[in-house]
């Protein structure tokens, strides 16, 4: 008797930031671009640098090395372009990331509840464990600014 | 037969914009935003000092009958280096006059795009949007969204405390004249 296990795969893509890889699910991907411009104007909202503009649309370039490394990547070779939900509404967002990109097939392991809120899921890919991103909670949004500010009163209104 | 008349393309819908420079960088605004343009001197002898706890970027108000214009310093106000504005721009229907460095043209834009969601802090009451001009990004001010409603209520108790200091200190004068 031969026992099949029927593997779910699905698509990533894998990004490298620094020494270390990361993956998005595919179906958020829309491109991967050369780095261009970037505009920069004043603004409150930590990790965005700016807006490139793409396609006639303005994105949002936002850096998550810090969050995922500890430190600002120095070298960006491309930007990275995934819709980001916020609500049942859905935007690009740019990330800076400094190596190129590759597209694998491979099962997720869902995250559990002591991983952090950014991690979506694992998977295994030629010998490495690699995160799988939750840009939801990666990238700022109207619940961040929430949280944050909720975080802000809560001193105040114990004090 | 006869074909069906050829759908004229409406034409885009435009916004008359002035683009102006805060600390060097640029912005736009609506041309019917813009009620009064003054050259700061101008106005130097009809502005009083005024001083809101936690509010620095308004140093002085303007007296214009009975309604009230609060000097914003736009560099302060965007967290910008502080610059010394060489001009005014009294924004309609609001209590505000914009200290701004200068204005770099009037134009016409045909698209304001939302500010991206990603932006989620005190700059989507600053701006109405983003709008493309010649390859570079510009962001559109919100006219309401130099000083709110609790910025506002600030600025007036200060400015009832300094009319009511006036008042006591003019009695005071009388009394010993």
């Amino acid at each position: 008797m031969t026992i099949s296990t029927e593997l779910e795969l699905q698509s990533f893509v894998l990004l490298r930031l620094g020494e270390r890889r990361f993956a998005v699910s595919a179906s958020q991907i829309a491109e991967l671009v050369a780095p261009s411009r970037v505009f920069r104007f004043p603004h409150r909202t930590p990790k965005l640098e700016g807006v490139i503009l793409r396609r006639g649309r303005i994105v949002p370039v936002c850096d998550v090395s810090e969050m995922l490394l500890g430190k600002r990547l120095t070298s960006r070779r491309f930007y990275l372009i995934a819709a980001r939900n916020y609500g049942a509404q859905r935007e690009w967002v740019a990330m800076p990331v400094t190596g190129e990109c590759e597209l694998i097939n491979a099962e997720m392991m869902a995250a559990v509840e002591s991983d952090a809120p950014h991690v979506a899921g694992w998977l295994s890919h030629d010998g490495e464990v690699i995160e799988v991103l939750n840009l939801d909670t990666l990238t700022p949004g109207p619940e961040h600014a929430l949280a944050e500010s909720a975080a802000r009163q809560t001193p105040e209104a114990q004090s | 037969m006869r074909l069906a008349a050829p759908v004229k393309a409406s034409p885009a819908k435009t916004e008359q914009i002035i683009l102006f420079r805060v600390s060097g960088q640029l912005f736009a605004v609506s041309s019917s935003s813009v009620q009064e343009v003054r050259s700061a001197d101008s106005m130097s002898g009809a502005a009083t000092n005024i001083s809101a706890p936690g509010l620095r970027k308004v140093r002085h108000v303007l007296r214009r009958g009975d309604r009230s214009l609060f000097i914003v310093n736009g560099a302060m106000h965007f967290g910008l280096h502080a610059a010394e504005g060489a001009l005014l721009f009294v924004l309609r229907k609001t209590r505000t006059a914009l200290m701004i460095d200068g204005i770099e043209k009037m134009t016409t834009m045909t698209r304001l795009q939302a500010l991206p969601l990603s932006f989620c802090h005190e700059e989507r009451q600053w701006y109405r949007g983003l709008t493309a001009l010649d390859q570079t990004v510009v962001p559109v001010v919100h006219p309401e969204g130099f000083l709110s409603p609790a910025e506002l209520a600030l600025l007036d108790a200060a400015l009832s405390e300094a009319d009511k200091t006036t008042g006591e200190d003019l009695e005071g004068t009388s009394s010993a004249e």
